[in-house]
């Protein structure tokens, strides 16, 4: 940063093929120094986004860490105690609700990558052939990628609700002892919850293929095509691995909303009662009865090392190309 | 299929064997089904709103009987409060659209156009921080807000929490990473002799960020001003977390209490959704080009 210097000359790998093969040998890059009114500029530009987000989102993150590891009520910052491992010890041995909050996070994870993401791909295979109504098909599937999950669950609440929900009457059981509160059945929401969740993900998994379906080299399937390939061997061995790109952010986009979740169950019950998440347990902690800010921190330190995971995937395959 | 054929000419399109024509039926009677069970959901809750209660009550939900018509959304507009939980959207979202452009175009230029010794590594910070789920920080960045001292004539909770501008901050840090990601990538595809030219005419960064390269960019900008319109007017979290008078509520956040308000009144519940549904649907009819791209702009570098 000290000695910031502008950029002449193309530094992508294309621009400099691009040259003229009988153009001079110059330095692949002919850098000046910036003057003293640019390097100001240059400061201001860098230092006040980077100031932003290192204050309010890197910041907070190390100091998650750092709450995870103290007793807090959350008053006084006078009252922070050491706890060393006491809250992790906690979460892991005797809080009731972390282990089913991490099983309907792998739950989730599983659905939308099993269900979802599939349904998805295969929305955006269909509907990249030259069919009649392709785009009238594709802005009904697109509908719920525009609405908040906070709305989704709102709409999915009057379909399963218990009395005069549309679902228990169709399957003929509503008004009956047998009718199925589909939200408030602890043994039945997290499902019901997911449901209301790939209404959504699907759709967006579907325009995101869609675009890299139409970026796949249409020559490519043509020769399979003609090597006599059908179309199923034409997609897996061609087509799909073509696509490796996005791919990879498909998947990265998958776990990471499963992390995410939040909005949907908070909607429903508060992540109480069946629908436990990680990412509501942290909530829960914060707002909840007694605030216990080093429990809810240590939750939020275990949804934090669980992102990484993804989150390093995703960093080093797309700035893998870039030089440091 | 014909996806493989459809770029040929018609000589090529006989040589492979298949011609555009093929029908699909099998392909359309999956699709007829998919939309209609993707249509449903929301179906069921514009057919709830449009029925009065009475009628609902008489007939019960699940029938035809009764009249349609639009008085549940003038009741769950005027008992619900959509005025004011509407306009709170509009404090809310423009100022953060603003901010999260102006800051990640900053950025952007700054990482992708001069070369200095962290930019790459700069990048990789803002792009992380996106990634997080916003949970990870919520804890400390409430305790944050609560310990900003500010005068009452300012703020009457005496920090920032119950604010616009708290909300906006967590909008606006969360949403640069991902703008600055997307538009360095646009900007590092535009050609360098766009600069060049103007570093001949001794034209300074600042020039060549607001004069040559931001309106370059301004496909790229447009497309990510629709998405993050939707993305901050779909925001539950945040407001949810740090605005208590429910009157200061956006929307999305406050349709929840909805839920206390009508109380049981499921007719007026999918009133108060469909209300909230409308403007996404309207962005989505006038801008859904912007913002399908805008999605895939992101998502494209891989």
């Amino acid at each position: 940063m000290s000695t910031p210097t502008e950029v002449s000359e193309p530094s992508t790998p294309d621009g400099r093929a691009a040259r003229p093969a009988g153009a001079p040998v110059i330095k692949a890059r002919r850098v000046r120094r910036l003057s003293k009114s640019d390097k100001v500029i240059l400061g201001f530009m860098i230092g006040l986004p980077t100031l932003i987000q290192l204050l309010f989102v890197w910041i907070p993150t190390l100091l998650s860490v750092f709450l995870s590891f103290t007793r807090w009520n959350g008053l006084a910052l006078s009252d922070i105690r050491a706890a060393g491992f006491a809250n992790f010890s906690y979460v892991f041995n005797d809080s009731p609700a972390f282990w089913p909050a991490v099983q309907h996070n792998i739950l989730w994870l599983v659905f939308l990558a099993v269900i979802a993401t599939p349904l998805g791909l295969l929305l955006a295979v269909l509907l990249d052939q030259q069919i009649k109504g392709s785009k009238i098909y594709q802005s009904v599937f697109f509908v719920p990628v525009m609405l908040s999950l906070a709305l989704v669950g709102i709409i999915w609440q009057l379909f399963y609700q218990k009395d005069n929900g549309l679902l228990n009457f169709l399957l003929g059981t509503a008004g009956t002892p047998e009718a199925v509160d589909w939200f408030g059945d602890p043994s039945v929401n997290i499902w019901a919850a997911l449901v209301a969740a790939t209404w959504r993900h699907a759709g967006y998994v579907m325009i995101l293929y869609l675009a890299g379906l139409k970026g796949v080299d249409a020559s490519l399937k043509e020769a399979a095509s003609l090597d006599g390939a059908n179309a199923r061997q034409t997609f897996f061995r061609i087509v799909f691995p073509a696509m490796a790109p996005i791919n990879i952010v498909i998947v990265v986009i998958t776990i990471i909303e499963s992390l995410r979740a939040f909005d949907v169950v908070w909607v429903i019950n508060k992540g109480t009662n069946g629908l436990e998440l990680i990412s509501a347990l942290v909530i829960t902690y914060l707002i909840g009865e007694g605030q216990s800010i080093g429990i809810g921190s240590a939750f939020a330190v275990i949804l934090l090392v669980i992102s990484l995971v993804p989150i390093t995937i995703y960093l080093s395959r797309t700035f893998r190309k870039e030089k440091f | 299929m014909s996806t493989s054929t459809r770029t040929r000419t018609g000589k090529s399109q006989q040589a492979v064997g298949h011609g555009l024509s093929r029908p699909h039926y099998g392909t359309h009677i999956f699709l007829i089904v998919m939309s209609i069970m993707w249509l449903i959901p929301l179906g069921w809750a514009l057919f709830t709103a449009l029925r009065p209660k009475a009628d609902t009550d008489k007939y019960g939900y699940f029938s035809l009987g009764g009249a349609f018509n639009f008085d549940n959304f003038v009741t769950a507009w005027t008992q619900g409060g959509f005025p004011q939980y509407f306009m709170n959207s509009l404090i809310i979202t423009v100022p953060t659209i603003i901010l999260v452009l102006w800051m990640s175009s900053m950025m952007a230029f700054a990482v992708s156009r001069v070369s200095w010794k962290f930019n790459i590594s700069m990048l990789i910070l803002f792009t992380a921080g996106n990634l997080l789920p916003p949970q990870v920080l919520a804890t400390p960045l409430f305790e944050m807000f609560k310990l900003t001292q500010l005068p009452y004539w300012f703020s009457d909770s005496g920090s920032l929490l119950n604010t616009y501008i708290s909300v906006i901050i967590a909008n606006t840090a969360f949403q640069i990473g991902f703008c600055t990601f997307v538009l360095s990538n646009y900007m590092k595809a535009l050609s360098a002799d766009l600069t060049e030219a103007a570093l001949v005419d001794g034209a300074g960064l600042w020039r060549q960020y607001a004069s040559i390269i931001m309106p370059l960019c301004k496909p790229a900008v447009a497309a990510l001003a629709t998405l993050e319109l939707i993305f901050i007017y779909n925001d539950y979290f945040w407001p949810l977390l740090f605005i208590q008078s429910g009157d200061r509520l956006p929307v999305t956040t406050a349709i929840n209490n909805l839920q206390g308000t009508f109380l049981s009144n499921y007719n007026l519940l999918a009133a108060g959704a469909m209300i909230t549904v409308i403007p996404t649907l309207i962005i989505y009819l006038v801008l859904q080009k912007q913002f399908v791209a805008g999605l895939t702009l992101g998502s494209s570098k891989g």
